[in-house]
């Protein structure tokens, strides 16, 4: 359908009708659901009940609401960081040599390990305050949202392509113009899909965010996360069941409400030649597209959003970029103050390392790593094993891909830690090692990354290839070897690269557990790092985050990266 | 337009060059020394063969590119950048896919900040004067390639730009299409309905060049200059089946493949040197052009514009063919005709085998990349030499672009011959073992 269908349908229509309703409904709701939960943000500690946390079902849909406006508080925060950091580093050569590099450090740290020195931070902003705890929360978000969204950003402003420039250019639209006429609406795409794997990323830190412990103290956040800890200490199997029902509920809403029409609207920004096959119009695009009343508004929204976009904020007289006009002098002082930095950070951690640490703890860091590197590794290889076979089954039978496909978006959404407890509870029972046993809770959440890609890989495996590969008589284990691998393994790579970052910050959660005052240690290097937040050691926190990330760089530089390149070089 | 011109030309472009790296020692000119004025009044048309700089002196009138020497004035002022009063058109369209048809049209003005009010009317008038009306909603991607350029057209005009800029405007587009959206424009540039002075285009096709303009000016490569000056004297509209319009895009044809002297010409000179530029002809299309040459009703010889019409190649696909059999001496080209060597002949009637060692042989004797490959694989001890160090040598005498054009075809051309072979993943070159 094209959009001038739209527009002839809607006009014939006048008068508001059932589908007005239906979404006025939606939308008081939603506003009567905010408000309560607002104005306990800004509420001092005490009264808000920071430590009184109830396992009343009751009480369920506020802390909902309260964590998802964390999430979404996040979300703006990365969004803002995506367009400033990102323009900065397409824009500046010499902000690129340090911001680029600094994003894909920032993109290996493991949040988790974080989260303890955020939180003493942003209290001590606000003292007194939820705001502070809130703030620290919404960090924690934050920075598990943001990197992939800017890099995505990023790239898109890097590759914008020449005749779209020359044309922008070329009929003088003002910087501020071409950021809202060119450069986003071509990264769009991209930043849509990489806003959602965030999203879904984030459910995770959400919950493990809000109920924080350093040292002897605790601070909980009204939300799922602090329902679920305290029902964990009370051994309230039920409790946690009604969490896991809300949980699924609240994600479920966001995927329909926001993201499924994100998407499909999404499309528009792709720079293709030819109109592709036509995408299934989600309900809630439907319903803003087609209701009367809430077609006014979103059309109001564009307009003032248009209206913002074509101010002419900047200059318009843009000077011809001049060939090789790279100042040597202007690099080299960048390049010394560059230097200066470095070597007064390195200096910083030298004498922070040497206050706090010994070579023993470095060892024993390592050797941890390494052990947490095995688990690591074992969840991505079982991932594979398990979702690569149905995963290709699925993705060529196109209607059950169609099906399959967002359902494991979803479920790769659903934060995983809140399914721990069932785990811990079955270790415990039958007396498993923990070293082992625990690995499992890593691939709960680390699985769907996996499964979705296969399918979308066996998706958009060409049609007459397959044909080939039947009309040839190729079967078994040659075409496994031969022609399916081969297709789909850019998105095998992509899927087991998001899984592997995924499983390494679940090692922290995920290596101590804890069923009441049972608790359940895996040697590794998450729980490290979890015991040395326990303990308030913050030489140890940042020792054991700085190995992670050393591990995962690493493996991305010599291992991911080149495997991704053939990969690609291979297929296409 | 026979009109009265007015005492400054509209844009005067005064000795511009543009080079790479100007800042190293081994310059490369795109375009040397370039004079050009154009008057209110007329369509100027800019031709010659891809990667003669000529889409470069476009975007350097445009003020998308600052020449490397020299200066371009626009209305008697120093051009900085892009200016008031010129649009461009392009070969790609570059419409923005997430607006729609008005909206794309509309940019220009946005940008310009005019009121709401005056945009709409203008938007309008342009959408109608190009035959868009009933279109205005649709995005980019819903409309055919013919009406996705009238978009494209419509965004410049909407502007009022004294001067029109087109970059190979209808190059993108099948015949017919283009042949409709050509007499449309000149309809209306005839009856005065454009709203601009004079037009400015970059062409490879030269029946175009000759049913559209008033004057073309005929660009060389390497560097890129204006080689000579046509008046075309015909009123329009023009008919293509003329003979006065055949005989002036015969002469076209002689002038673009007359012998230059040997300095700025390298593919022709006596001994091409090891920085030759190749463009990447395939051999299939040598070898069957060869075939074609050498049966009736050619018999060895052809007119290159009829050899184009039976062929359905246009200049720019024929010419390269022509020029890779003249460098290889399976073929001879001369004041728009070509003629097949005795080496030719007997390439058109050997087998595979021979053909193969016939094409070696030739590589070897006047392809001095690909000799020098040859020979430096032969010397190693293990026969193999990565491709870098031939890139890196390439470089100092041609752009990036051009390299990787270069070493792409002699990498197809010796692959063929079985001089050599090459493994992309590694970036290596080597010598077939034996087995």
């Amino acid at each position: 359908m094209s959009s001038s269908a739209y527009t002839a349908m809607a006009a014939r229509r006048r008068l508001p009708n059932a589908w007005d309703f239906v979404a006025a409904a939606c939308v008081l709701g939603a506003l009567m659901a905010i408000v309560p939960a607002v104005r306990g943000t800004f509420a001092p500690i005490a009264a808000a009940g920071v430590t009184s946390i109830h396992l009343k079902p009751a009480l369920l849909p506020y802390y909902a609401v309260r964590t998802t406006l964390r999430m979404f508080a996040a979300l703006a925060a990365a969004i803002l960081f995506t367009f400033t950091y990102g323009t900065l580093a397409a824009k500046s050569r010499r902000a690129e040599m340090i911001l680029v590099p600094l994003l894909d450090i920032l993109q290996s740290v493991p949040i988790l390990g974080f989260l303890s020195i955020t939180v003493v931070f942003f209290v001590d902003l606000f003292p007194g305050r939820v705001l502070g705890l809130e703030l620290a929360a919404i960090f924690a978000i934050f920075t598990s949202q943001a990197w992939n969204m800017t890099f995505s950003f990023y790239q898109s402003l890097t590759t914008v392509p020449a005749d779209l420039d020359e044309a922008a250019r070329s009929f003088r639209l003002s910087a501020w113009q071409r950021f809202w006429r060119l450069e986003v609406p071509f990264a769009m795409p991209g930043l849509v899909w990489n806003t959602m794997l965030s999203m879904s990323g984030a459910w995770f830190f959400v919950v493990a965010s809000e109920s924080i412990t350093l040292g002897s103290h605790t601070w909980t956040l009204p939300g799922i996360g602090s329902f679920v800890a305290l029902a964990l200490t009370e051994r309230n199997l039920r409790a946690i069941g009604w969490a896991i029902a809300t949980m699924l509920v609240v994600i479920l809403l966001y995927d329909q409400i926001l993201f499924r029409p994100l998407v499909a609207w999404a499309t528009k920004f792709r720079v293709e030649t030819t109109a592709g096959a036509p995408v299934p119009e989600p309900w809630v695009l439907a319903l803003l597209r087609r209701t009367r009343l809430l077609r006014l508004a979103s059309r109001a929204v564009g307009v003032l959003l248009d209206a913002i976009g074509g101010l002419r904020l900047a200059p318009r007289r843009m000077p011809p970029p001049r060939p090789s006009t790279s100042s040597q002098f202007g690099d080299t002082i960048w390049l010394v103050a560059v230097a200066l930095a470095v070597a007064g950070a390195l200096w910083r951690i030298v004498v922070f390392v040497s206050a706090g640490l010994t070579f023993a703890a470095f060892g024993t860091a390592l050797i941890d790593g390494c052990c947490s590197l095995l688990r690591v590794l074992a969840a991505v290889l079982i991932s594979i094993l398990i979702w690569l076979p149905i995963g290709v089954w699925m993705g060529l039978r196109p209607r059950l891909a169609r099906i399959a496909q967002p359902v494991a978006q979803f479920l790769a959404a659903f934060p995983a830690n809140l399914l721990f407890p069932l785990v811990v509870i079955v270790i415990v029972q039958y007396g498993l090692n923990p070293n082992i046993w625990l690995t499992p809770l890593m691939i709960i959440g680390t699985q769907w990354y996996v499964l979705f890609n296969v399918i979308a890989g066996a998706a958009a495996f060409p049609g007459d290839l397959r044909e080939v590969a039947a009309n040839l008589q190729v079967r078994g284990l040659l075409w496994w070897r031969r022609v399916i691998l081969p297709g789909i393994l850019p998105y095998l790579v992509t899927g087991a690269i998001t899984a592997m970052g995924n499983a390494w910050n679940t090692t922290i959660v995920a290596e101590v557990a804890s069923w009441g005052h049972t608790t359940l240690v895996a040697r590794g290097l998450g729980a490290y790092i979890a015991e040395a937040t326990n303990q308030g050691n913050t030489a140890h926190i940042v020792l054991g985050i700085a190995v992670m990330s050393g591990f995962v760089v690493i493996l991305n530089r010599l291992f991911w990266r080149p495997l991704y390149d053939f990969a690609r070089r291979r297929a296409t | 337009m026979d009109t009265p011109q007015a005492a400054t030309p509209l844009l005067q472009v005064r000795s511009c060059s543009q080079s790479y790296r100007a800042d190293t020692a081994g310059e490369l000119l795109v375009l040397d020394q370039v004079n050009l004025a154009i008057e209110a009044g007329e369509i100027v048309g800019l031709l010659g063969r891809s990667g003669s700089g000529k889409s470069t002196l476009l975007r350097v009138v445009a003020g998308l590119l600052a020449p490397t020497r020299g200066e371009v004035r626009w209305r008697g002022t120093r051009l900085a950048g892009p200016a008031d009063g010129i649009a461009m058109v392009f070969q790609s369209f570059a419409l923005f896919p997430w607006l729609t048809v008005r909206e794309n049209v509309e940019l220009g003005l946005e940008a310009q900040g005019l009121p709401a009010e005056e945009r709409d009317s203008r938007a309008e008038a342009a959408i109608d004067l190009i035959g868009l009306g009933g279109y205005d909603s649709a995005y980019p991607k819903e409309l055919s390639g013919g009406m996705r350029q009238r978009v494209g057209l419509a965004r410049a005009l909407v502007v009022h730009p004294d001067l029109l800029l087109m970059d190979e405007p209808f190059s993108a587009l099948d015949v017919l299409t283009a042949e409709t959206l050509r007499t449309d424009l000149i309809d209306l540039w005839s009856e005065r309905r454009l709203p601009v002075k004079s037009m400015l285009m970059v062409t490879h096709n030269i029946e175009e060049a000759v049913l559209m303009c008033d004057r073309i000016l005929v660009f060389s490569a390497n560097p890129g200059r204006i080689a000579s000056e046509l008046k075309v004297p015909f009123a329009h509209p023009r008919n293509r089946l003329d003979v006065a319009f055949r005989q002036m895009v015969d002469d076209i044809y002689a002038l673009m493949t007359r012998r230059p002297p040997p300095t700025s010409r390298p593919y022709a000179a006596p001994a091409p040197a090891f920085g030759t530029a190749l463009h990447p002809v395939s051999t299939n299309l040598l070898a069957g052009l060869m075939e074609t040459l050498a049966q009736p009703p050619y018999d060895g010889r052809a007119d290159l514009p009829a050899l184009a019409a039976a062929l359905q190649l246009e200049a720019d696909e024929l010419l390269p063919l022509g020029e890779a059999l003249a460098l290889l001496r399976f073929a001879e080209v001369e004041e728009g005709d070509i003629r097949l060597t005795d080496a030719g002949r007997r390439f058109a009637a050997a087998d595979t085998d021979t053909r193969k060692a016939m094409f070696a042989a030739a590589l070897k004797a006047h392809v001095p990349l690909a000799a020098t490959i040859r020979q430096v694989l032969e010397e190693r001890w293990n026969h193999r030499a990565s491709a870098e160090r031939f890139r890196d040598e390439l470089e100092d005498h041609m752009s990036p672009e051009y390299v990787h054009e270069t070493l792409h075809t002699v990498i197809s051309w010796g692959r063929y011959a079985e001089l050599y072979s090459y493994d992309e993943e590694a970036d290596q070159f080597s010598l077939e073992e034996p087995d």
